[in-house]
This record gives structure tokens, C-alpha cells and sequence, in this order.
């Protein structure tokens, strides 16, 4: 379903993903660990179509389609979602707009029937209510002032709202207090099943207490050099990464 | 919220036909003799059939005129004009005083239609449900004005200039030119001189206009300079808010348009005055587009009056702008609310004066600059508060947004105080549209035209929301129009 074969990207000359693959089916819950430097939010990059970095080898696909050929939001409508480290601020502009813009593009590219007006707030406010998310907090510009929990919230809310087939989540456990944590991790867990798969990125076994994955995989130098199941990851926490960095 | 998308939406719709307005229709045109000199200005009068005074009047603004120089302190670069290769007067043929819509040429009628206007239905839907009164300037004359009976009912005057001029010629006497003098500039004694026709409105005492008083200007045949003059005059204790829309079909050589503007509010008495300008800003390399020299001035002569200016400022190639006001009477309030969007090579040096003279008079100034493409965006202010003003107050923010890497942003304001009692406020910020929003926004599957739409208007929210209902969903329609192909 998900499939990254060979990639080979580079930034100003120097290699940061070399012949890396992962093959993600669908339902299927793979996290990604690794040192600071690994090429862990490269890979999250490259997939969501970031410029400033060249591909030298390799594709992207999902469901056979090579997303490398397509620009970010084309990408976004065929059902990838990156939920960002950092969410960007957009001054100005409101949470619920920012919110109805976007699900109105992925309606359209999908030649879905938009929703009207009320409808969409309706269903704006039921998934934010899952995530503890007020009508204030969607009313004010996207991103700005919100504290780190706010924004990882509202980073699942898009999750929710747009209903994608691939989740790229890049650390969307820095930053956060364990509450907070716990909640995302349960706004995840509720977005599980059998078509969505999603990609965890992470540096700290703990968010994996939560969203229990598939498969864990140690990420280093650009490729993985370890694949295992959940112990990988308990593993991991009580040794450090020396024990499989060769 | 739901009108932002709107936007978002039209821009889909309308990134095909890149300029919409631009086309030119055909007419019969009667013009004057080329070039200026008192003959021409002798022309004009005669043509409008005006009084002896009236020419007099001109006579003298040309002969200040010619005394003067133009202006080159702005920012703003272009070649000089040729004024001796100019028409200054151009009338469609066979509009010799319509008696109603049935007897305008059909022609311009499919222009209006074009355009957007709906006269008759307007004409029809009068007294049944709110509307706009459209003085419709077409080129230089103006070709029919709705809803004159309907607002003569309350006593108040909307009309052209030049009907003003046979009709009102107290009014026109007393207050043309009492606010922007022949010689206050040298655009303004130009426009003085051979100005063709304009709107003129008048709103009695303790009288609140009904309806959003609207004009909406074309600039249509070749060469020929558009000089308009409005006069707008609130009596004690009324109230009138005036539209002004424009549209100007595309073409290569470049065009002249120097109008004036004079707003006199008298005591309690209050204008609400909004201008929505999309003038052809010329193509993508900067050939072509309307040259945009304008003197607008709004007096709070009264006690008590307030005048406020909102702009939304996206066409022409050259911009030089100040609407402003005098803070004559005591407690009176001026503000101005401005979106200047600048694309491909246009220049704008635009801002506003707000001079204080009353106690315990009152701005503000929200200004909001973006800047794309090759362009120059300039801010340019003037706050001053005079010896008498007692108390005088001013805030403004000035805040522009640049888009890409080769357009510049520029602000001066000028601040000015003679009275120690007096708090000024100056806030200013700058910023850029950065590529990871870009990236954002394109995550979420929304495009980068949508997404710089969206920015946009959420950057001069503040000012699209002083807009008239009426106005608004044009005015952001226009940001996300006048912003298409900025980002490569």
C-alpha cells in the first residue's frame, strides 16, 4: 500500500537518506527510531514533498502511484498526512477556516460532494470534542499562541477530519506532558484500522506504551539497520542505540 | 469565515480568465481638441453647456496649473507624460440626456452588464428591498443615474458633477474646492482645469441616507485622460456611506487618471467613503496599466463629525494616493483603513494625512501593504497635531506582508506635534509569507494560489471587515485575483 523503495535524497551535497525502504501494508502501525541524525524527519519531508531537498534515487508509492511525481497537496488529497513537529503559525487566519479550506480541497480533488456550511461545523466539533478541543481554541488563528499540547491536538484533528490512508506523525510526542501525550496517543489509536497505516517517528519508547506498533524499526545513518517487533523498542530504552550501531 | 472561502473559490473559478474586465467596447466617441490650452478647456465648458462662472473657474485652475510642476518626491518611476498628445474630454455619442434606461445605448447597457451592474434589475427592485444607487461614469460623461426620485424623497442630492453644476450651483459653489484648493497639487489643479464629470452628493440635515450611495468608474477609450470630481457634503447630523468600484478594460499605452475628491462633513454629520480600485495594473513584464494620481480629502468641519476612508487598493500601474482628513472640528474622528496589493511591476507610494486642528480630535490609521512580484509598496503617513489641539489622539499600524523575494515594502510615516497634550501611537510589522506555510498549507491539501489567498485575507481581515456587506466578497475576490502567479 505504502511503499518507500531505494530513496536516496541529498541536501546541498550531502547524503541523508541512503537506499532507504520500508514497505507499510495497509492497517499496519510502523515506528521508526534513531538517533538525532538519522534522517528520520528527512524521510517525513521527502514524503510529504518538502522542497530544498534532491532525490537522487528511488520512489514513493502509495497504492502504486509514485508520489515523487506530485506536488504537496496533490499528495495530501491521495491520502498522505505528515503531522508536523512543529506546526507552522498562520497569523490571521482562524483554525476553522484554515480547517474548511482544507477539507474542502481534499473534497473537491476527490469529486466528494462539499459540505455545507453547518454540517462541516457540526462535524468540525464532534472530532475536536474527542480530542479536548474547545470552540475557542478553533476560533483563533491557526497555530498561534497555542501551547505544545494545543498543537499536537490539533494536528490529529486534521488527521481526523481528512481521513487519510498513510499517517507520518514526526515526534509528535516532543513536547509534550504525559496527558497530553496521552491523549494524542488515544486520537490515534481511535484513527486505527484496517485501511489507514500509519508511520510513527519517534526517539522515546513511551509514546509506543500508548500506540502499540506493528513493527519498530532503528533508523541510522540514513537506512534502517533493524527491524523487530514491539521489544525492539523496550529493548532499545534499556541499552541505548551503541548496541546495534555497528 | 464562510466568505474566505468564497474567495478561495473564485479565484478557482477565475484563474483562467486571468483579467476579466479586460475589454474594450466600441463607441462613437466625441473628443476634444488634442492636447491642453485654455481651447480645450473652453471646449469642455461649452460642451457641458456650463455657466459663465464655472469656466472662469477652470480658466484660473489652468493658469495655476500651468505655474506648477509635477510632483517627483514619490516613490514611484515612470516615464513623463505627454500631456500635449492627450485627449482631454471624450463623450459616448447619442447620450444626450437618457430619460430612462430604455433609451441608453444597449451597448454600454452590455457593458454594465459585464461589469456586473444590474440597473434594471436595481431599478425594479427599488423601495422593495435595500440597494445601491449607481451614478455610472462612463468615461467622461455621466450616462444615467438611478434612484434619484427615490432618494429626492428625503431631500437628498445624488447626481454628476456637471448636473450639480446647472442645478445646485449654492452647493457647488460654496464647497468645490473647499477642501482640496485648485492649487493644492498639481494633479488636483490638472483635474480643476478639465475635469468632465464626477459624482456630486448632498444629504440634508438630520437625514440618514437610506441606501449605499455607488459609482462605478470605467476607463474606456484610448488616450484620453479620466478626470473625475466628487463632492459629497453631510449637513449637521446625517449620515451617508459612498461606494466607489472601478474596472478598466486591458491595453498597452498608459493611462491618466487624476480625480478629486472632496468629503465635507458638518457637525454630527458623518461619511463612510470606500474605494475598491482595480484598474488595469498593466501585463506580467510591466507594459501598460493606469496611471493613478488621486487627491482625496475629507473635511470634519463640524463638531462631533466623523469622515472614514476604507480602500482596497489592487490595479494600476502607478499609484499615488493620500485620502485624508482635517480634524477641523472639535471631537471629531477620522480614520483610514487601507489594503494595498502590489504584483508583477506595479508601484504604489500611498498612506493618508490625518491633521488635527479641533480639541480632543481623534484617528486612526490601520494600513496594511503586500507586496509581490518585481513591485514597490510605499507607505506614506502624515499625523499632526496643531497648537489648538488640545487632547488630539492617533493610533496606526502599518503592517506589510511581502510575497517572494524581489518586491519591496516601504514605510514613512511623517508624525508631527505642536501641543504637548497630544498621544501619538505608531505600531509597524513586517513579515513574509514563509515557504514552510506554504508547505503547511499545501500538507493539507490545500494549493499554493488558494493558500496565499488565505493568508492574505487573513492579514487584512482588519480592514476587509470596515468594508460595506457589498463590497466585501468583491474586495477579497480582488486579493486573491490580484496575487495570482506571484509565487513561482
Amino acid at each position: 500500500m505504502f511503499k518507500v523503495s531505494n530513496l536516496t535524497v541529498s541536501v546541498e551535497d550531502k547524503e541523508i537518506l541512503k537506499d532507504f525502504s520500508i514497505d507499510v501494508s495497509p492497517g499496519e502501525v510502523h515506528a521508526i527510531m534513531g538517533p538525532n541524525g538519522s534522517g528520520k524527519s528527512t524521510l517525513a519531508h521527502v514524503c510529504a514533498g518538502k522542497e530544498d531537498y534532491t532525490v537522487l534515487n528511488g520512489e514513493v508509492l502509495l497504492n502504486d502511484e509514485n508520489l515523487l511525481d506530485l506536488d504537496p497537496d496533490e499528495r495530501s488529497t491521495r491520502g498522505l498526512f505528515l503531522a508536523f513537529q512543529y506546526p507552522i503559525e498562520i497569523p490571521g487566519v482562524t483554525t476553522m477556516t484554515f480547517l474548511k479550506s482544507s477539507l474542502e480541497a481534499h473534497y473537491k480533488a476527490n469529486c466528494k460532494e462539499v459540505l455545507s456550511t453547518p454540517d462541516f461545523m457540526k462535524l468540525v466539533r464532534e472530532k475536536a470534542a474527542e480530542l479536548n478541543i474547545d470552540d475557542d481554541m478553533i476560533r483563533r488563528p491557526l497555530n498561534v499562541g497555542f501551547s505544545g499540547g494545543e498543537k499536537k491536538r490539533n494536528e490529529i484533528l486534521q488527521m481526523a477530519l481528512l481521513d487519510p490512508k498513510i499517517c507520518i506523525l514526526d515526534e509528535t510526542d516532543s513536547g509534550l506532558d504525559i496527558d497530553a501525550l496521552k491523549l494524542v496517543a488515544e486520537g490515534v489509536n481511535k484513527l486505527r484500522s484496517e485501511s489507514r497505516s500509519f508511520i510513527v517517528i519517534t526517539h522515546y519508547q513511551r509514546l509506543l506504551d500508548y500506540i502499540k506498533p506493528d513493527y519498530v524499526h532503528i533508523m541510522y545513518k540514513g537506512k534502517i539497520i533493524e527491524t523487530g517487533d514491539s521489544t525492539l523498542a523496550l529493548d532499545l530504552e534499556k541499552s541505548g542505540y551503541n548496541n546495534y550501531i555497528k | 469565515m464562510p466568505a474566505v472561502k468564497e474567495t478561495v473559490k473564485q479565484v478557482d473559478e477565475i484563474s483562467v480568465d486571468k483579467y476579466k474586465f479586460g475589454w474594450s467596447t466600441d463607441f462613437d466617441v466625441e473628443k476634444s481638441p488634442i492636447g491642453l490650452s485654455e481651447d480645450t478647456i473652453r471646449f469642455i465648458s461649452k460642451k457641458k453647456n456650463e455657466p459663465e462662472w464655472m469656466l472662469e473657474w477652470r480658466l484660473d485652475a489652468f493658469h495655476r496649473y500651468n505655474t506648477m510642476t509635477e510632483p517627483e518626491w514619490a516613490k514611484v518611476n515612470y516615464p513623463k507624460i505627454n500631456y500635449d498628445n492627450m485627449y482631454f474630454y471624450s463623450a459616448p455619442k447619442n447620450v444626450e440626456g437618457p430619460k430612462s434606461l430604455d433609451e441608453v445605448d444597449p451597448e454600454l447597457l452590455k457593458t454594465y452588464e459585464k461589469l456586473g451592474i444590474p440597473l434594471k434589475e436595481q431599478e425594479m427592485l427599488a423601495g422593495v428591498k435595500k440597494n445601491i444607487a449607481v451614478d455610472a461614469v462612463f468615461d467622461s460623461v455621466s450616462v444615467v443615474t438611478t434612484f434619484k426620485d427615490k432618494l429626492a424623497e428625503d431631500g437628498i442630492i445624488f447626481c454628476s458633477i456637471s448636473e450639480a453644476i446647472q442645478n445646485h450651483p449654492d452647493l457647488v459653489k460654496k464647497y468645490l474646492s473647499s477642501v482640496v484648493p485648485k492649487s493644492d497639487n498639481y494633479y488636483s489643479a490638472l483635474n480643476s482645469a478639465v475635469f468632465t464629470d464626477g459624482s456630486f452628493v448632498y444629504i440634508p440635515p438630520d437625514t440618514r441616507c437610506p441606501m449605499e450611495l455607488s459609482t462605478y468608474f470605467r476607463i474606456n477609450d484610448q488616450n484620453t485622460g479620466q478626470f473625475e470630481r466628487t463632492l459629497i457634503i453631510a449637513d449637521k447630523g446625517s449620515y451617508v456611506s459612498y461606494l466607489e468600484g472601478c474596472t478598466a478594460p486591458q491595453r498597452d499605452e498608459n493611462q491618466l487618471h487624476a480625480a478629486v475628491v472632496e468629503l465635507i462633513a458638518l457637525e454630527n454629520a458623518e461619511i463612510k467613503y470606500s474605494t475598491v480600485q482595480n484598474w488595469y495594473p498593466g501585463d506580467e513584464n510591466g507594459v501598460g496599466g493606469i496611471y493613478n494620481f488621486v487627491t482625496k480629502r475629507g473635511d470634519c468641519r463640524g463638531k462631533n463629525s466623523k469622515i472614514s476612508w476604507t480602500q482596497v487598493e489592487t490595479g494600476s500601474a502607478v499609484t499615488w494616493k493620500y485620502p485624508s482628513c482635517i480634524l477641523r472640528g472639535d471631537n471629531s474622528v477620522g480614520e483610514f483603513y487601507s489594503i494595498a496589493i502590489s504584483n508583477s511591476y506595479q508601484q504604489i507610494d500611498s498612506g493618508t494625512k490625518m491633521i488635527h486642528l479641533g480639541k480632543n480630535t481623534t484617528s486612526k490609521i490601520i494600513s496594511k501593504g503586500i507586496s509581490a512580484g518585481h513591485s514597490s509598496n510605499a507607505y506614506r503617513g502624515l499625523v499632526s497635531s496643531h497648537r489648538k489641539a488640545e487632547n488630539a489622539r492617533n493610533f496606526t499600524q502599518c503592517d506589510s506582508l511581502l510575497i517572494g523575494n524581489n518586491c519591496s515594502a516601504h514605510t514613512v510615516p511623517y508624525i508631527e506635534t505642536k501641543n504637548p497634550t497630544t498621544i501619538f501611537e505608531h505600531e509597524a510589522t513586517t513579515s513574509k509569507i514563509s515557504d514552510d506555510q506554504i508547505f503547511y498549507c499545501g500538507q493539507r491539501g490545500i494549493n499554493v494560489e488558494v493558500a496565499i489567498a488565505l493568508i492574505v485575507n487573513g492579514f487584512c481581515k482588519e480592514v476587509l471587515q470596515e468594508l460595506p456587506m457589498e463590497f466585501a466578497v468583491e474586495a477579497q475576490k480582488l486579493v486573491g485575483i490580484s496575487l495570482e502567479g506571484s509565487v513561482g
